[in-house]
């Protein structure tokens, strides 16, 4: 287990919490519960459970032989969350912050949602262990990602708009938070990535890094070996620091976290943090943040809304400063690129999310020797993307 | 040198007075009116002047506030300026003038840079809303160097052991939130509000200020009773909000604030 962070929620610089008073005894509460919980080998059991029979892990490791053999390089294998129910990453996380919700005798939970698919995976882990549910959403992202805000309301959550701001997920995480601080006694706020203040980071990492852990036993199991590299796009950061948490120590594998170029870096218009950003706090934790000279939170651009965030989790930020993950970034047009490959050489539609990583592998794998092994974290499935995608590709449905 | 905000809160004390504290956002409509506007309010009787510092995402504010804060980004507001602006108003008040900024507005400036100019400028106190003790390490120390007071808050779910850690690191007052909520919330439970503050007086000599939720003269009265400042902040910039076009816009705000402020005098009693 690792050793970051510190007491303080600290990683090196990095993490912290920035809250209002109102809200500091709830998360106090939280990192208690949440420190029994992490040693409880109960509550273990019963995520666990969860997990295997309602999520449907393991998700396969599944190599990509066609693709492998078009970039004819490194040995390329995807970590398939797309598998996941609900169809990401997320509900692992939603899944373990509900069950502490129940813990903690929490009868309503609350999230933010920006593509919809934290939404929909904590509408649904609510609908199942029957907690109340609402859902920030920016009414920009809500136009944007119509099915996604009828899926949660099928599951019986309320979506409530936001009008502020941008209209977007920042806007959708200050409401929740409001939300939280209004209502803190009986409510649980489930945040969907390694964001915010401590122990949300910590907790969620935990939480995601089940993904690592199977990859790693799995990747032994196929090729006796392991990887060569990680790949991951990286947006708060959770399914990256989910797969890359497990190797961490294994010095000789690399890790490649992609973020979303958007436009081009130059351009102003992306969501590439290290890139164009630089450390300060938002939404409760310092950390690389886009921003003007006055600290001012810059709007942000990406055809991926789960990448468009102006904040990255702040465990990154350090291994982006020690050195040990190395970031780059992928534009739209690479991303949709990305997207079209693996759809027509694997049978898999990606999300654009996840198509920014598979972006990466297009540029990394044939400067690799062909016995060298990627890992690549096909961290959601494309559905959601059909409409957006045929948008820009202008076919009308 | 002895602090404004220091030497008012003894004045009004001696006199068995209540703070009343008047908040703005910088910069709304423009850091012009705002010169205006402090002028204005300290000539209604408000003792000490909160100014807003603008930021893109303020978590513990309500819509009102965050309107506000969206006009003065509009209008080209940023720290550096409003530090200028304290500066000019310096040669014309020297009413006690307190700075409420977000943490990342003064981290990029930073600490230590900012707690010097807004001393030099002429700034009493800051309030940063979402810096707890645990987070305010860099801040402390330069703040207390330039002879700046750090208000700590402390709210109604806040326990008996950050009752005490809070309210003795305060420093010119501690501001106690109210409700559970964001500004502009609504104040119901008073009860709860004289049971808390009285907890704070048992543990800090430091004046107790109450805010978050106070509206109304009647509002204004109830809570003068049992604080030592009575904090209005949203119901101030709803006014300068829904007037941004109307010349007399100052001396709407002032007559909202004349009354506030001689519903607290009809009720004040020594504090403990």
């Amino acid at each position: 287990m690792s050793t970051i962070p510190d007491q303080r929620g600290r990683f090196g610089d990095f993490g912290g919490r920035y809250v209002p008073e109102t809200l500091m005894p709830a998360i106090l509460e939280l990192e208690q519960a949440y420190a029994k919980a992490r040693q409880d080998r109960a509550f273990q059991a019963e995520f666990a459970g969860y997990l295997k029979r309602f999520v449907g892990r393991p998700t396969s490791l599944y190599f990509a032989e066609r693709l492998t053999m078009r970039l004819g390089g490194a040995r390329i294998y995807l970590k398939r969350e797309d598998l996941c129910h609900t169809g990401a990453h997320k509900i692992n996380n939603s899944i373990g912050q509900a069950l502490l919700a129940i813990r903690m005798k929490k009868t309503r939970v609350i999230a933010e949602t920006g593509a919809g698919q934290h939404g929909v995976a904590t509408a649904t882990a609510a609908a199942m262990f029957g907690l109340a549910c609402e859902i920030y959403m920016g009414t920009e992202d809500m136009q944007r990602q119509a099915l996604n805000v009828f899926r949660m309301r099928l599951l019986g959550a309320t979506v409530t708009g936001v009008e502020a701001g941008s209209r977007t997920l920042k806007d959708a995480i200050n409401e929740a938070m409001r939300d939280w601080t209004t209502n803190v006694r009986t409510t649980n706020y489930i945040l969907g990535s390694v964001l915010g203040p401590h122990p949300y980071p910590m907790m969620i990492r935990d939480f995601q890094s089940v993904i690592g852990r199977e990859a790693r036993k799995q990747i032994l199991a196929l090729e006796g070996k392991l990887p060569d590299c990680l790949v991951a796009c990286v947006g708060g950061g959770s399914n990256s620091i989910g797969l890359f948490h497990a190797f961490l120590k294994d010095k000789q594998v690399k890790m490649v976290g992609v973020e979303a170029a958007g436009l081009g870096v130059e351009s102003g218009k992306h969501a590439a943090r290290f890139a164009g950003g630089r450390p300060g706090v938002l939404h409760g934790t310092m950390t690389y943040l886009l921003q003007d000279e006055d600290g001012q939170v810059n709007l942000t651009h990406s055809v991926s809304a789960g990448l468009d965030y102006a904040a990255v989790g702040p465990e990154h930020s350090y291994y982006h400063d020690t050195g040990r993950i190395h970031y780059t970034s992928a534009t739209d047009d690479e991303a949709m690129a990305a997207f079209d490959v693996l759809a027509r050489e694997e049978g898999i539609v990606p999300a654009l999310e996840s198509a920014h990583a598979v972006a990466e592998v297009v540029k990394l794998a044939p400067r690799l020797k062909k016995r060298q092994v990627i890992i690549v974290n096909l961290s959601g499935r494309g559905d959601k993307d059909v409409q957006q995608v045929a948008r820009i590709k202008g076919v009308t449905l | 040198m002895i602090n404004r905000l220091d030497a008012t809160f003894d004045r009004l004390r001696a006199d068995g007075r209540k703070a009343l504290i008047a908040y703005i956002m910088a910069g709304d409509p423009s850091l012009q009116e705002t010169e205006t506007l402090v002028l204005e309010l300290e000539k209604a009787g408000a003792d000490v002047i909160e100014l807003g510092v603008p930021f893109s995402d303020p978590i513990a504010d309500g819509p009102v506030i965050q309107a506000a804060a969206e006009r003065a980004l509009r209008s080209g507001t940023s720290l550096r300026k409003i530090l200028g602006t304290v500066a000019s108003l310096r040669a014309r008040t020297q009413v006690p003038l307190v700075l409420m900024a977000y943490y990342n507005t003064i981290h990029a400036m930073g600490e230590a840079t900012f707690c010097r100019l807004a001393a030099e400028a002429g700034v009493d106190g800051l309030i940063v809303p979402d810096m707890p003790p645990e987070e305010a390490g860099p801040l402390e120390g330069p703040a207390s160097v330039a002879g700046l007071r750090l208000i700590y808050l402390l709210a109604p779910t806040s326990t008996p052991a950050r009752r005490t850690m809070v309210a003795r690191r305060s420093r010119g007052f501690v501001y106690y939130v109210s409700l559970t909520g964001i500004t502009g919330a609504k104040l119901t439970d008073v009860g709860d509000v004289r049971r808390n503050v009285e907890k704070i007086r048992s543990v800090t000599d430091v004046p107790v200020a109450v805010g978050f939720g106070i509206a109304t003269p009647q509002d204004a009265s109830r809570v003068a009773e049992i604080a030592d400042g009575v904090i209005v902040g949203t119901a101030i910039v709803r006014q300068i909000g829904e007037h941004q076009q109307d010349p007399h816009m100052p001396e709407r705000v002032g007559r909202l604030v004349r009354s506030l402020k001689s519903a607290m005098a009809g009720t004040a009693v020594p504090s403990a």
